[in-house]
């Protein structure tokens, strides 16, 4: 990562020893750095949570919103000046509940930004509260009794809605990580990059996760790779309890809008 | 022409270039005649949102990127717009706002006048401020007004207001265009200055988005680099006491107002659609002793105009509302406030005031 992109008189950061956001924040830097694109026509956005802290300490233009608004503010600023590289970082609660009708429409006008959401499951600012993507049965300050709610699946919920990019990865895939949000942000039209990241302090503590290593093994150990997956199982075949899909869900080529007539 | 379309032509005439918008009764001519132009203007942009929430959000976005940006709602949207103009705010991020007012709370009377919502402008997002904000009485006024309130968005760095009425805003009538409108764009953003640093004036500078300065942008409360800084009380009594004085330490300059009669005994304090009732009681049926002023900026509230009437015995306050600005009236002087409420949708009627003015002890 070229450590000329950060704002070095904002740090020490606020993120908790062994939170998941760092690494994000790190290969989606690493990508913008491979693709070339300049610090001047680059702008990152954000709502309110932890993931949402990641914009105030990237040296770019930057516009930390108010929450779940940051791909409405978004639209703005790339319908207005569609030169201008537009990437979102948010959090499964930002994203998913308060922000869900921005986070569909987006979706649907297929507008060319890039959305990377830290998904940890909880909402970590707060101190632990359930949110839209906890698990049937995890515990949180808000589901004391284990989640009963069944939780989204983001990546169905942007194919669904018509996202021309959707990939799934998690904190412990860095490289294919990195990958994805390159192809996310060359991709015109929306993309979704949803990353399964630990947060040992509010969502590990209570979910027997409390070591970060514990939580990245579990990603490691439960994360299956979609072709793989679409190779071996058969139709019948649910996947195995707590396990998920990683991999490009979608890469399409719907009608767009705010795509630069320059590119 | 209509009010609504003189609105978005006011506005055009004054360069915007980027428009969002929810469609809501009474207001949605403003956006369906947008969605008309804007295709036709090379640069800009047209967007219908997802709701009003949305619509403001991306309003900030574009202003953000140095466009002149507006959008057109009524009381329903106006509520939804609440949080994010409190962002504009603390951001400092000029913007126009249209609200064409209807008859609440609530859904209420679509399709009826009222300016229920002169309160709600003035304090309706959490925490304190101040705004500026417009009262059009004629539809020349919606395109003069609409006009000038991106020039006090851009000399001031904050959200402003055209608190039109269905009244104002369905209403049809002739109106000069002029060849081109004044065009009062922010001050930049000096090289090596910090981008929440004020002048002056209170205001700081601007860079828009891509412009190389790298300008972090938070509704957080921050210093004058734009970074958080949340649990220093003097750094937030300072930010916040600053936002407001520069808004309301400009209402003598800023006030925009016509001052009929000043000898009169009896004075009618009017600001959009019952300024025309008001008229024609002062000024075509002459009743003797009446006089009155108009404000076209009604926050931030010019107190000092009250005491241009040296022989006033009261204050008559015609409102489509319950007396919300009798009461800012009744703040600033001794003399009695007589507020003429009017819920329902229908205009005052002249023998109204004339009416009120009996109670008062005159005529």
């Amino acid at each position: 990562m070229r450590e000329d992109w950060l704002r070095e008189d904002r740090l020490p950061h606020i993120y908790c020893a062994g939170c998941g956001n760092g690494t994000i924040m790190n290969c989606v830097l690493e990508a913008v750095e491979r693709i070339g694109w300049e610090k001047n026509e680059t702008v990152f956005l954000s709502g309110i949570g932890c993931s949402s802290r990641a914009p105030g300490y990237i040296l770019t233009d930057s516009l930390h919103t108010t929450h779940g608004r940051a791909i409405a503010f978004a639209t703005g600023v790339k319908m207005a000046n569609p030169s201008l590289h537009v990437i979102v970082f948010t959090g499964d609660g930002d994203l998913a509940a308060i922000g869900g009708n921005h986070f569909i429409h987006a979706c649907r006008r297929n507008i060319d930004i890039t959305v990377v959401c830290m998904n940890n499951h909880i909402y970590g600012m707060t101190g632990g509260q359930g949110s839209p993507t906890t698990p049937i049965g995890k515990t949180s300050t808000t589901t004391p009794y284990g989640a009963k709610e069944s939780p989204f699946d983001l990546v169905d919920l942007a194919i669904a809605a018509g996202a021309n990019y959707v990939a799934r990865w998690t904190s412990f895939h860095v490289k294919q990580l990195t990958d994805a949000v390159l192809t996310g942000l060359l991709t015109p039209g929306f993309s979704l990059i949803e990353v399964r990241c630990q947060c040992p302090t509010s969502y590990g503590r209570r979910n027997k996760y409390r070591e970060p290593v514990d939580y990245m093994t579990y990603l490691k150990t439960h994360a299956i790779l979609k072709e793989k997956w679409e190779r071996t199982a058969g139709p019948r075949d649910e996947l195995p309890s707590d396990s998920f899909l990683v991999g490009e869900f979608v890469r399409r080529n719907r009608p767009v809008m705010g795509v630069s007539d320059e590119t | 022409m209509q009010g609504n379309i003189a609105s978005a032509e006011g506005a055009l005439a004054a360069g915007c270039t980027f428009f969002a918008g929810y469609p809501i009764t009474p207001s949605t001519e403003v956006a369906e005649h947008m969605a008309s132009r804007m295709p036709k203007i090379k640069g800009a942009c047209y967007i219908q949102m997802e709701d009003e929430i949305a619509s403001m959000a991306a309003i900030i976005g574009a202003a953000w990127t140095g466009a002149r940006s507006m959008t057109a709602t009524s009381g329903p949207g106006f509520s939804l717009m609440m949080e994010n103009i409190g962002y504009a705010f603390m951001t400092e991020t000029p913007c126009v706002l249209v609200n064409i007012q209807r008859g609440g709370p609530s859904t209420g009377q679509p399709t009826m006048a009222a300016q229920g919502d002169m309160m709600q402008v003035r304090f309706g997002s959490h925490g304190d401020y101040s705004v500026i904000a417009l009262c059009p009485s004629s539809v020349q006024e919606c395109f003069d007004l609409t006009a000038k309130a991106f020039n006090l968005a851009d000399r001031f760095r904050t959200p402003v207001f055209l608190m039109a009425d269905e009244v104002i805003g369905h209403m049809r009538e002739k109106i000069e265009i002029p060849d081109r409108v004044e065009i009062i764009r922010p001050k930049p953003l000096a090289d090596g200055a910090l981008p929440f640093a004020p002048g002056p004036d209170g205001v700081p500078g601007f860079a828009p988005f891509g412009s190389g300065r790298h300008i972090h942008v938070t509704g957080l409360t921050h210093d004058e680099r734009g970074y958080p800084d949340t649990t220093n009380p003097s750094r937030h009594e300072s930010l916040v006491r600053r936002l407001v004085s520069k808004i309301e330490d400009a209402r003598h300059e800023i006030a925009d107002y016509t001052i009929v009669n000043e000898d009169a005994a009896y004075v009618f304090v009017c600001y959009g659609a019952p300024v025309r009732t008001v008229r024609e009681v002062v000024e075509r049926q002459k009743v003797p002793g009446t006089g009155y002023l108009q404000l076209r900026i009604v926050w931030p509230f010019p107190e000092n105009l009250l005491s241009r009437f040296p022989n006033v015995r009261a204050f008559i306050v015609p409102e489509m509302n319950l007396g919300m600005m009798a009461r800012e009236i009744g703040r600033h002087v001794r003399t009695p406030v007589i507020p003429v409420s009017r819920l329902g949708g229908d205009l005052h009627t002249p023998e109204e005031l004339v009416q009120a003015i009996r109670t008062a002890g005159g005529i």
